[in-house]
């Protein structure tokens, strides 16, 4: 019975942070955003700094009407934002926030965590699919084609952790980290971060999404609770992403004076804070510019730190 | 939790609560909503003209290259994962860092190849 308690706790935690921490990372950006470009961002709902508008956004969805176009395949069309909600959710289930701190400690984990990931992009193909909508069409394609182009440079980057640490146990690996991991695993570390960006389609990668010429991709479709849910997957997938590169390439809970669990929030806060960032600062790369950014930029550096991780690790350890 | 399926078990658990989650939404949603369909509202929308065609419309599809690509690359990464925690085991050391550098340059002549026949170039 202890045990069954046990697990019962760490599935209800596992769950609070799924339904808190994306919005904590929206409200963030709400905020930060607003105030890289000069305005305040939302500052009524809840009284203090808009702190409740994202609550107040979630009221809104879920009372709204649910609009399926006639021409959707609707089957389809009604699953495909689940199909990319709950994989993050089933993701978070293997990521350490301190020691003995995990949902459960697969010994595949960190293969559990690239394959259940790329789950999630489904539902973006599905939803641009199932649409019957031109502009969705495109960008499931697009998004199909980023999925495909970057996913290799983040198997690969995160496969050198593996070399590393010798095991695909997330738990293990941070187990295994030390600080001088740092730099050695320096480029694996920007390669893994920057291509999960684009798999979770955030800008400068956002083609799949570009309002400006496809209106929504493949969300031009959707209202109501379904299309919230398409946002609280994407939310979620910066947490995801976040918590996976810090505990991967910045030693998840290890840090000096404070403890454990504490470390491994600052490092997601401040991965999320660095996506925001990069929203803000860079413009959206061009379709071709971001096939030739994962095939002769990524992948290539993916393949030295391969090289790297393997010369050291037998040559010097 | 000592037996290897159950932790795939608290997997599956999980997976069940996600699916919760999402229907439960759903389900909330259908007892708050609105419901007033009009065949103006259940039109594709196209910009607010009436949609030309049909939406599954024949298009270029450029990224087919990049498919075969990936399943090339792809299928050789996986067997990385399995290597990759047994690679460095005491009597290992040489022979297996020279394999590492074997499959290196299978994936970067393949990329190189994909380079030169202009597959990552359009225009």
């Amino acid at each position: 019975m202890p045990e069954v308690l046990d697990v019962a706790v760490r599935l209800v935690a596992i769950v609070a942070a799924f339904l808190v921490l994306p919005l904590v990372a929206g409200q963030m950006e709400h905020k930060a955003m607003a105030h890289m470009q000069a305005r305040l961002g939302p500052m009524y709902a809840g009284g203090f700094h808009g702190w409740a508008q994202l609550i107040a956004d979630g009221v809104k969805f879920v009372q709204k009407e649910d609009v399926i176009p006639a021409a959707a395949d609707r089957r389809v069309f009604g699953l495909a934002p689940g199909v990319a909600l709950v994989p993050y959710l089933v993701v978070m289930v293997v990521i350490p926030v301190g020691p003995g701190l995990v949902g459960v400690d697969l010994d595949a984990g960190l293969f559990f965590v690239l394959a259940v990931m790329g789950v999630g992009v489904l539902g973006s193909i599905m939803a641009g699919w199932s649409s019957g909508n031109k502009y969705s069409l495109m960008g499931g394609m697009r998004s199909a084609a980023q999925l495909m182009s970057y996913e290799l440079p983040l198997v690969l980057a995160a496969s050198s952790v593996a070399m590393a640490a010798g095991t695909l146990s997330l738990p293990g690996i941070v187990e295994a980290w030390q600080w001088w991991w740092l730099p050695w695993q320096a480029i694996g570390g920007v390669v893994f971060f920057t291509a999960g960006l684009a798999e979770l389609r955030r800008p400068p990668f956002d083609m799949p999404l570009a309002e400006s010429e496809i209106i929504m991709g493949p969300m031009t479709e959707y209202t109501g609770i379904r299309f919230a849910f398409f946002l609280l997957a994407e939310y979620a997938g910066i947490i995801v992403l976040s918590a996976l590169t810090g505990v991967l390439f910045l030693g998840g809970w290890h840090g000096p004076l404070l403890p454990g669990p504490v470390w491994m929030l600052l490092k997601v806060f401040a991965l999320v804070f660095v996506v925001i960032w990069l929203r803000v600062s860079y413009p959206r790369l061009r379709e071709d510019q971001l096939q030739k950014l994962a095939w002769a930029g990524l992948v290539p550096l993916a393949l030295v730190q391969l090289a790297l991780t393997g010369v050291v690790k037998v040559l010097a350890v | 939790m000592d037996g290897y399926f159950d932790r795939y078990a608290v997997v599956a658990v999980l997976l069940a609560i996600g699916i919760a989650v999402v229907a439960g939404g759903l389900f909330v949603n259908r007892l708050l909503r609105p419901d007033r369909p009009t065949p103006e509202k259940l039109t594709t929308y196209e910009c607010g003209v009436d949609p030309v065609g049909d939406g599954w419309a024949q298009s270029q599809v450029r990224y087919y290259v990049f498919a075969y690509l990936y399943v090339v690359f792809a299928v050789d990464a996986v067997f990385l994962f399995p290597w990759a925690t047994v690679f460095a085991a005491p009597g290992f050391g040489m022979t297996t860092l020279v394999e590492m550098f074997v499959f290196l340059g299978f994936i970067a002549l393949g990329i190189l190849y994909a380079w030169r026949k202009r597959v990552l170039a359009w225009t």
